[in-house]
């Protein structure tokens, strides 16, 4: 705790609105995913939002969350071995991911797209066949980690993906799991939007 | 020489640089055989498959594992920042690595030092990190998919994934979404806008617009954009210009993939290699 009571006594600069938020930086987005998760499993309002600037190299996530839950989430971050390089304080909302999701029907195949990832399915097998679009080197990663196996089967791409390409595919599978009517039986918890 | 750089999806694979070779089983770059596959591996097949096309030397791939660590993309960062002027590169391709902007205005720092600067191309991740350092000025193309031009289109984000929604909702009016990214310095000299409608443009004006033959599934398949990206290096290595290689790029394209007859779960390599018909069948 004592990592962020330091950092709530150093306002911002012209910041005079009420600071009821703070920020997670974390070391990658890999570990900002997982950390997302892990909070939103156990029930904290929180949501990954771009970092400040000084914080960016492109490819960023940081996890913003209610200034009162912060013990709880330390702890917990602490005992999964997922601690924060550093904690901010925010007093307005930053820039949230595009979590928009756009279906495309082909006949026998279905497509969801979110941002600049899609995901396509057989119908009929539920088999990933395709996995386009995205940017970032793990893209094709999850590509050969996905395609050709069970939707509901299929690795999530936040668990295994480290960047915001793989966020977007995580955003794209979840709605196709919705869509093509069963629940993900990899992980056996409910999906949010 | 043409330079491709880009990361290949297979954990420690060490950086490598050597001209792209391909044998039966796949692609090699140096002495690393690696999988005709999405991402950099299908826009250095294609981009070879033009060289062959057009009689001229191989072109040089510099590669290195990278799975979304980061590792192989700093290794690409460093290579790039740190040899560029021992070789004699005309033109410079750089695709899908991880958005690192101080490592890339590193490296644009060194290419514009040189005394005669390459034909600069980017996409996916390379394209990411051009506009979210606000470097798009110095890239002659960019090869958006509507995704892609949204954000770049967005002043205010940093990474498709943060594009907001209203601009996000203008993927139908790509012309709207042009105008912005060349208003806010965020689009290359060139663009080619891949879509249902493929959109040529430069220094903000839409050239030309393709839309045949309208090919439904090549939308879901993976790498055809990056099948764009490496023919254009290659027919701008062929002595195309910018524009120019864009319209035959985007025609051999939709013209390799009617060929390969697809479905939305064909792979991109069974498109690559129509390359060279279609390419025969759009230059006559």
């Amino acid at each position: 705790m004592k990592w962020f009571k330091k950092d709530v006594k150093e306002k911002m600069p012209g910041q005079s609105e009420a600071v009821t938020r703070g920020l997670l930086i974390f070391a990658d987005t890999g570990s900002v995913m997982q950390a997302e998760q892990i909070l939103k499993e156990e029930s904290y309002d929180i949501k990954v939002v771009s970092p400040p600037a000084k914080y960016r190299s492109g490819c960023d996530l940081c996890v913003e969350f209610p200034l009162v839950e912060e013990p709880g989430i330390a702890r917990l971050l602490k005992q999964i071995g997922l601690p924060p390089i550093d904690v901010l304080p925010v007093s307005k909302n930053g820039l949230e991911p595009l979590r928009l999701c756009r279906t495309k029907d082909f006949g026998n195949y279905l497509m969801v797209r979110s941002a600049n990832m899609k995901i396509t399915i057989d119908k009929k097998t539920k088999r990933i066949v395709n996995i386009s679009g995205g940017g970032c080197p793990d893209v094709p990663y999850l590509a050969c980690q996905m395609v050709g196996r069970v939707l509901a089967e299929s690795p999530e791409p936040v668990m295994i993906g480290f960047s915001l390409c793989a966020y977007s595919l995580n955003t794209a599978r979840e709605e196709m799991l919705k869509i093509a009517g069963g629940e993900d039986a990899s992980s056996g918890r409910p999906h949010t939007h | 020489m043409l330079l491709l750089v880009g990361p290949i999806p297979i954990r420690d694979l060490p950086f490598s640089l050597g001209h792209v070779e391909f044998t039966g089983e796949g692609f090699r770059v140096d002495s690393q055989l690696l999988d005709v596959n999405r991402g950099t591996a299908a826009m250095m097949s294609a981009a070879y498959s033009i060289c062959q096309e057009f009689g001229l030397e191989s072109p040089m791939g510099a590669v290195a594992g990278d799975i979304g660590t980061r590792a192989g993309s700093v290794k690409i960062y460093d290579y790039l920042a740190n040899n560029l002027e021992l070789e004699d590169v005309s033109v410079l391709t750089l695709h899908y690595i991880m958005p690192d902007i101080a490592r890339n205005k590193n490296f644009l720092k060194e290419l514009n030092a040189l005394d005669k600067r390459p034909i600069l191309i980017a996409d996916a991740g390379a394209m990411y990190v051009a506009k979210a350092g606000g470097d798009a000025g110095y890239y002659d193309v960019f090869t958006p998919d509507l995704g892609e031009m949204a954000f770049l289109a967005d002043e205010r984000a940093v990474h498709p994934t943060y594009t907001r929604g209203f601009i996000s909702d203008l993927e139908d009016d790509v012309p709207e979404l042009v105008r912005r990214a060349f208003a806010s310095n965020n689009a290359a000299r060139t663009l080619f806008v891949k879509g249902k409608v493929d959109y040529i443009c430069q220094d903000g004006k839409i050239l030309e617009t393709i839309d045949q033959p309208n090919i439904e599934a090549l939308e879901p398949i993976g790498g055809t954009g990056d099948m764009i990206t490496g023919m254009i290096s290659g027919l701008i290595y062929a002595g195309k210009s910018p524009v120019e290689a864009c319209r035959i790029a985007g025609r051999v394209n939709r013209k390799a993939g009617e060929l390969s007859q697809p479905t939305p779960a064909t792979q991109v390599k069974d498109i690559i290699k129509f390359i060279p018909a279609a390419l025969k069948e759009v230059l006559g």
